[in-house]
C-alpha cells in the first residue's frame, strides 16, 4: 500500500463508518455558524423535535449581514436600519440562546467574519474537521484542518448528528515552487493558480498546497490561500502542518495547554502527506515568475498581470470561452487591450475572510502611509473585533484615516454587499475579496479583485495600480 | 425531501458556463429567515430590468424581456439545460430552493459544483452530468419549440418524444435516496450508536477538540 496523502490521514481519523445507504459517515469536530445559513436549520430541527447531538462544537457569530458604520453599529443589534438584517441577526441570537450555542454576538469584541474569529480563537485546530454553512470555510485548511463549506440542510444535519454523510474526494497537490517577489503576496498566487486550472479545476478534489513559496508564507497567507480554493472549484484546501502553524496555535482562548498541547502537537506535526503519497492530479507553479494579478471578468479565472491590458476574447480559440469573455467586458464595461493600470476606480474595498486579518492591514497601510486616497470611497473593514483593536494598538487605523480611508466596523461588508455597504450599478471598485460575479457587490457593480497591496495602492492612485511602483 | 422518479418536462436552455448561485439567488434574497419565498427571484438581476429586494413583489416589477425564461415557449419549464460547472460559487442552498420553487425538477449540464451537487441532493432536485457531446445534441434540439423530456431515474436515461434518449450515470445512494425521498437526518441516526462509540473514542485521542 502507497503512502497516504495529508486528507488521506484527516478522512481516516474521523470516518465513523457507512450509512445504510452506503454514505460515509464523517464525524465533525467543530460546526461554525452564521445568521444566513442557519436559520432554516434550526427551524428544521425544532419541526423534527431534534436537540443539536455536542452542542459544544458549535460557535457562532452574525457576519454577513451586520452594520459596519460606528454609530449604527454601537445600536446594537436592535440598532440595525434594515429591518429584515435585523431579524435575521435576532434570530441567530434566538437560536443561539435556545439551544444553549455560544455565541460572539455583535458588539462582542470576539465578534467578525466567522472565517477570521476560528483561527483567532483556537477553535479551529490542525487535524479538526470543520464545517460552516459558508463556501469559504476552506479558509481553515491553512491549519491542516479538513475544513469545508456545507449548505443549510447538512448544517441542520450537523447540529442533530454531529456528522456530514459524504463521498471521499480526489486528492490533488498543487506545489508552488519557488519565492513570491516583493509586492506580490499570498493572494497573488491563489489569484495565479485560479487563472491556470479554472474555477471548475479542482471540482471533486481537496486541494493540498505544498513547496517552498507555501512554507514561507505566514498563517495569514496560507488562510487567503485556503480561503479561495473553492474559487478553483476544490471541496478543501490543505496545508501541512509546520512550525509556523504551531506558532500561531499556541496560546489561543481555545488551544490546549500543558500535556494537552503536547500530545496535541506531537500529533499535528504527523499531519503532512507521506513522501510516497499519491495525488490523483497534480499542478506545479513558480512563485518567482508571478506578478501582482488583477481580475478584468467577471469569473475569479479570468486574470491578468496588473501591467498587461485588458484581453481580447476574439484571440481564444474555444467559442464558448470566447462568448464568456465577451460578455464580461461587456458587464464590466471593458475594451479589449486597454492597460489595466488605465482603469479608474471608484472604490476600494480593504477587507473579506479572504484580506482582512492583521497582516493584511499591515501590508495596505504600509501603502497608504503619508498618501491620500483618490478614488471617491475606500474603506477598510477588519475581519474581527480583535483585529480591530490590534490594527488601533499598533496605529494602522490613524494611518488609514489620515490617507483618506474609512476604518469601519468588523463584517463581510462589501464582499457581498449583504448590508448597506455595496457598489451602485456602474461602479468600478478594486476590491481583496474574493468573488468578481456579476452584481457581487452590488447590482450592477463591477469588482477587481486584488490583494491588500494592490488595493491600497490602487486607492492612493485612483486607477488599479502596480504596488511595486508605489511602494517606496 | 421530495422524491424524484419520473418527470416529464418542457426543457429550457441556459446557454452560460459557470452560472454561479450569486446568479441563481441575489444576495439580497438570503436576508429571509424561510426556506420558500425564492422562486419569484431566481435568476432576479438576469430576469428582471429593475433591481429586486425582498418584499417587492412580482407586479412591481418589470421583466427582462431578453432573458431566456421570460419568453412565453419557455413557460411552465421545468427541465433546465446548462453549461459547464453549473452553480458553483456560494453554498447557499437558497439557490436550489429557488429553482425548485420555480418549477424546475431536473437540472442537465457538463458539470457541476461540488457543493451545489450536495445541496441538490439534499432536497431532490435532479442533477444529470451527460458529456459535453451530447449536452451539445441537446442545445441544438431545445431549439425546436416544445422540446421535452421524459426523465427516468429508476432507468437512468432521459428520452425525447422522437425516442432519442441520454443514457446517464448516478451513483446508487443518490439515486435510492431521490427515488424514496428519505430523511437523510433519519438514515444518519439510525447509526447513532457507532456515532457515540467513535465520539468517546475520539474524546480519548484528541481531548483538545472537545471544550469542558
Amino acid at each position: 500500500m502507497g503512502g497516504r496523502t495529508l486528507y488521506d490521514k484527516i478522512w481516516e481519523a474521523h470516518l465513523v463508518g457507512e450509512r445504510a445507504d452506503g454514505m460515509s459517515l464523517m464525524y465533525v469536530d467543530r460546526h461554525l455558524l452564521h445568521e444566513v445559513t442557519s436559520p432554516q436549520a434550526f427551524e428544521g430541527l425544532r419541526l423534527a423535535g431534534r436537540a443539536p447531538w455536542r452542542v459544544d462544537a458549535n460557535l457562532a457569530t452574525p457576519d454577513h449581514n451586520v452594520p459596519t458604520v460606528r454609530d449604527e453599529r454601537a445600536a446594537g443589534v436592535d440598532g440595525i436600519a434594515d429591518e429584515v438584517a435585523r431579524i435575521q441577526v435576532q434570530t441567530l441570537d434566538a437560536n443561539c440562546r435556545d439551544f444553549g450555542i455560544e455565541e460572539f454576538a455583535i458588539n462582542d469584541v470576539r465578534q467578525g467574519i466567522v472565517h477570521v474569529i476560528g483561527p483567532e480563537q483556537g477553535a479551529t485546530l490542525p487535524g479538526m474537521t470543520i464545517v460552516c454553512g459558508d463556501s469559504h470555510t476552506s479558509t481553515h485548511g491553512a491549519f491542516a484542518a479538513l475544513a469545508q463549506g456545507i449548505g443549510t440542510s447538512e448544517v441542520e444535519h450537523v447540529l442533530a448528528t454531529q456528522c456530514l454523510a459524504q463521498r471521499k474526494s480526489g486528492n490533488m497537490r498543487i506545489v508552488v515552487d519557488g519565492a513570491l517577489r516583493p509586492g506580490v503576496h499570498a493572494k497573488d498566487l491563489i489569484l495565479a493558480v485560479i487563472r491556470r486550472i479554472g474555477t471548475a479545476g479542482a471540482t471533486g478534489h481537496v486541494i493540498e498546497f505544498t513547496g517552498p513559496a507555501i512554507a514561507e508564507l505566514s498563517m495569514e497567507g496560507r488562510m487567503t490561500v485556503c480561503n479561495m480554493a473553492i474559487e478553483a472549484g476544490g471541496r478543501a484546501g490543505l496545508v501541512a502542518v509546520d512550525d509556523t502553524t504551531l506558532d500561531y496555535v499556541a496560546g489561543r482562548p481555545l488551544s490546549p495547554s500543558g500535556d494537552d498541547w503536547m500530545a496535541a502537537a506531537a500529533y499535528w506535526e504527523t499531519l503532512r502527506s507521506d513522501p510516497d503519497a499519491v495525488f490523483d492530479r497534480e499542478v506545479r507553479i513558480d512563485a518567482g515568475t508571478l506578478s501582482p494579478q488583477v481580475s478584468w471578468g467577471t469569473s475569479p479565472e479570468l486574470v491578468v498581470d496588473i501591467d498587461e491590458g485588458v484581453p481580447d476574447p476574439g484571440a481564444l480559440d474555444d467559442p464558448i470561452k470566447a462568448e464568456v469573455a465577451s460578455r464580461a467586458l461587456r458587464y464590466m464595461g471593458l475594451e479589449p487591450g486597454t492597460p489595466m493600470t488605465q482603469i479608474a476606480l471608484d472604490k476600494v474595498f480593504i477587507g473579506s475572510c479572504t484580506n482582512a486579518r492583521i497582516e493584511d492591514l499591515r501590508i495596505a497601510a504600509g501603502i497608504a502611509e503619508g498618501r491620500r486616497v483618490r478614488v471617491p470611497q475606500a474603506m477598510v473593514v477588519p475581519g474581527s473585533g480583535l483585529v480591530k483593536r490590534q490594527a488601533e494598538e499598533e496605529g494602522l487605523d490613524q494611518v488609514f484615516i489620515d490617507a483618506g480611508f474609512e476604518w469601519r466596523e468588523p463584517g463581510c461588508s462589501m464582499c457581498l454587499a449583504m448590508n448597506a455597504d455595496r457598489l451602485y450599478p456602474g461602479e468600478r471598485c478594486a476590491s481583496t475579496s474574493n468573488r468578481n460575479f456579476e452584481g457581487r457587490q452590488g447590482h450592477g457593480g463591477r469588482t477587481h479583485l486584488v490583494s491588500p497591496a494592490t488595493a491600497a495602492a490602487s486607492a492612493v492612485a485612483g486607477y488599479l495600480a502596480d504596488p511595486r511602483e508605489i511602494a517606496a | 425531501m421530495e422524491s424524484f422518479d419520473i418527470h416529464r418536462g418542457l426543457v429550457a436552455p441556459m446557454d452560460r458556463a459557470n452560472v454561479d448561485t450569486d446568479q441563481i439567488i441575489p444576495k439580497q434574497f438570503l436576508k429571509s429567515i424561510r426556506r420558500t419565498g425564492f422562486g419569484d427571484n431566481l435568476f432576479d438581476a438576469w430576469r428582471y430590468l429593475d433591481e429586486g429586494d425582498i418584499g417587492k413583489t412580482q407586479n412591481e416589477r418589470q421583466l427582462n424581456p431578453d432573458f431566456v425564461l421570460n419568453a412565453a415557449r419557455y413557460q411552465g419549464a421545468s427541465v433546465l439545460l446548462a453549461r459547464d460547472n453549473f452553480g458553483c460559487g456560494s453554498s447557499r442552498e437558497h439557490a436550489v430552493w429557488a429553482l425548485m420553487e420555480y418549477g424546475f425538477r431536473c437540472v442537465i449540464a457538463p458539470s457541476f459544483a461540488d457543493i451545489f451537487f450536495t445541496n441538490s441532493a439534499n432536497n431532490g432536485l435532479l442533477l444529470i452530468v451527460l458529456d459535453p457531446g451530447a449536452v451539445d445534441s441537446l442545445f441544438e434540439r431545445v431549439a425546436s419549440p416544445g422540446f421535452e423530456l421524459t426523465v427516468d431515474l429508476r432507468s437512468q436515461r432521459a428520452t425525447a418524444d422522437d425516442g432519442t434518449s441520454w443514457p446517464f450515470d448516478i451513483d446508487a445512494e443518490r439515486k435510492q435516496r431521490l427515488l424514496s425521498g428519505l430523511d437523510d437526518i433519519g438514515l444518519t441516526l439510525a447509526c447513532a450508536p457507532a456515532i457515540r462509540e467513535f465520539e468517546a473514542q475520539r474524546r480519548q485521542r484528541a481531548p483538545w477538540v472537545f471544550r469542558p
